[in-house]
């Protein structure tokens, strides 16, 4: 960033003269420092996994989840500030809560990524406010069946097969990339969510890490849950096999 | 009591003592209204459509009021047009009927409105909801509402069956309007149906004239059942 200190980065509500907000593009940094978050959709459900740094052995274990629920069948993993987490994540769940209530039906994840899309991109606008420091990560099974979407700090916001954000994007998109998603089912999808977090989690440079991981699907009754503990262990030790063996 | 007593309408207010009646079939559903629209005893309107559009495949048939069903009409109407431009799909006849049901509920101190709501949509296929006074939300395989269709119930659930066609289900609409329409006072004049499937809606007209007849009485009540015959043995006596 050349033009740091120039002075068009105090506000998010003033361009840099090349058309740049860098208020926007900080934002987009805090997400790049945090623990990795993923999301696949895959033939029946959607797979929600999140490498959760620990920055203290004196946290209670499941502390500070950064997997949240928004309605019975959609669920939100983020990568960023915390705390702005909370904030999409409590207005995702009014927005879902007012649609029910309005048309007496469950929201389409479109409906709501399209709404919270709006919410993030106001916040690029007004020099009184910072825009969001998280990338959201959406998944739903809904009437049109599994669906996913990317929010960022700008407010736009793109459909996917399987997202990556955080620290470890790069890799864990190239290892998404590497997956017959669309052939997968759930259950499989919940393994090679967390081989892919184990993958791209950095052991030596990064403290503790807590694996979250949570999905919709058949097996659910299309209800976000978290990945049952039987599931989850089966995965973890897998992740963790496929990564000694892949160091040989 | 110092309530308003709103169930009354206003004095000159046109109502729509009505005979409406929707009804699914295997593919679509068939509406129908007779076309009186009164003021007291006067007929303010005798060719009234009380089958009202509120998107491509989502009609309502309106009884109570006709400023209040009118007023409500438009109100989902724009409702519906907001969600298909925000979603980029056709509503479902539910999510319609959840909006008619929210504002009759909510304002059913202020409202004289019995909806029913009918249509069809890719999630479920033909669907008809039944909106009475009150605002309740009922999904019913077939509804009738407005003044008379207290005169006819007992046919409807003697004559209808499940799994009719299309034409079957427009000869029970028809059918029932037809009797309705000659016991109630304020309904008459016109049969107007719709048929909605995938396809389209398709209106049809019955007109006064054409109605269908059903038993309606003998000539002179107390006429003899056997015809007399004179004796032709008794001469007729001479006039002078």
């Amino acid at each position: 960033m050349t033009s740091i200190g120039t002075g068009y980065d105090l506000s998010a509500s003033t361009y840099s003269p090349d058309g740049r907000i860098f208020q926007v593009e900080y934002a987009n940094k805090a997400v790049e420092n945090s623990g990795t978050a993923i999301g696949l959709k895959v033939k029946d459900g959607v797979v929600l996994a999140v490498e959760k740094l620990v920055h203290s052995k004196l946290l209670v274990p499941g502390a500070n989840r950064r997997i949240q629920t928004v309605d019975r069948h959609i669920g939100l993993a983020t990568a960023g500030l915390p705390a702005d987490a909370r904030t999409v994540g409590n207005r995702a769940r009014d927005e879902a809560s007012s649609h029910r209530d309005f048309y007496r039906a469950p929201p389409t994840l479109k409906t709501i990524v399209d709404r919270i899309g709006q919410f993030v991109q106001v916040y690029t606008l007004y020099s009184s406010v910072r825009p969001f420091g998280i990338s959201t990560i959406m998944g739903a099974v809904d009437k049109d069946g599994p669906s996913l979407y990317v929010i960022e700090p700008s407010g736009v916001f793109y459909g996917y097969h399987g997202a990556a954000v955080g620290k470890g994007r790069q890799l864990a998109k190239t290892e998404l990339e590497k997956l017959k998603l669309s052939e997968l089912t759930a259950r499989e999808a919940v393994i090679e969510a967390a081989r892919i977090i184990y993958l791209v989690h950095e052991d030596a440079k990064e403290k503790q890490f807590e694996l979250e991981m949570s999905w919709i699907g058949s097996e659910t009754n299309g209800v976000h849950v978290p990945v049952p503990q039987d599931l989850f262990d089966e995965a973890e030790s897998k992740a963790k096999e496929a990564l000694v063996s892949g160091f040989e | 009591m110092d309530r308003i007593d709103f169930q009354q309408l206003k004095s000159g207010e046109v109502n729509l003592g009505t005979s409406i009646m929707a009804v699914q079939f295997s593919n679509g559903v068939v509406i129908g209204a007779d076309s009186r629209t009164t003021t007291g005893s006067y007929i303010a309107n005798r060719v009234t459509d009380k089958l009202t559009h509120v998107h491509d495949r989502v009609y309502c048939c309106r009884s109570g009021s006709a400023a209040d069903t009118q007023a409500i009409a438009d109100i989902v109407h724009y409702y519906l047009q907001m969600a298909t431009q925000t979603t980029g799909e056709r509503p479902s006849v539910h999510t319609a009927a959840s909006v008619f049901q929210k504002l009759c509920y909510e304002n059913k101190d202020g409202l004289s409105a019995g909806i029913i709501v009918a249509g069809w949509d890719k999630e479920v296929g033909p669907s008809v909801y039944n909106i009475p006074l009150g605002g309740g939300l009922f999904r019913q395989p077939w509804a009738i509402g407005g003044s008379g269709s207290t005169y006819v119930y007992g046919y409807c659930d003697a004559t209808y069956q499940d799994g009719w066609g299309r034409d079957q289900t427009v000869e029970f609409v028809k059918n029932t309007l037809a009797l309705a329409m000659a016991r109630d006072g304020s309904s008459g004049g016109t049969i107007r149906m719709c048929v909605i499937t995938e396809e389209g809606v398709e209106r049809l007209f019955i007109p006064g004239n054409e109605l269908p007849q059903f038993w309606s009485g003998s000539e002179v009540l107390a006429a003899p059942k056997t015809k007399v015959v004179l004796d032709p043995q008794v001469a007729p006596m001479v006039v002078e």
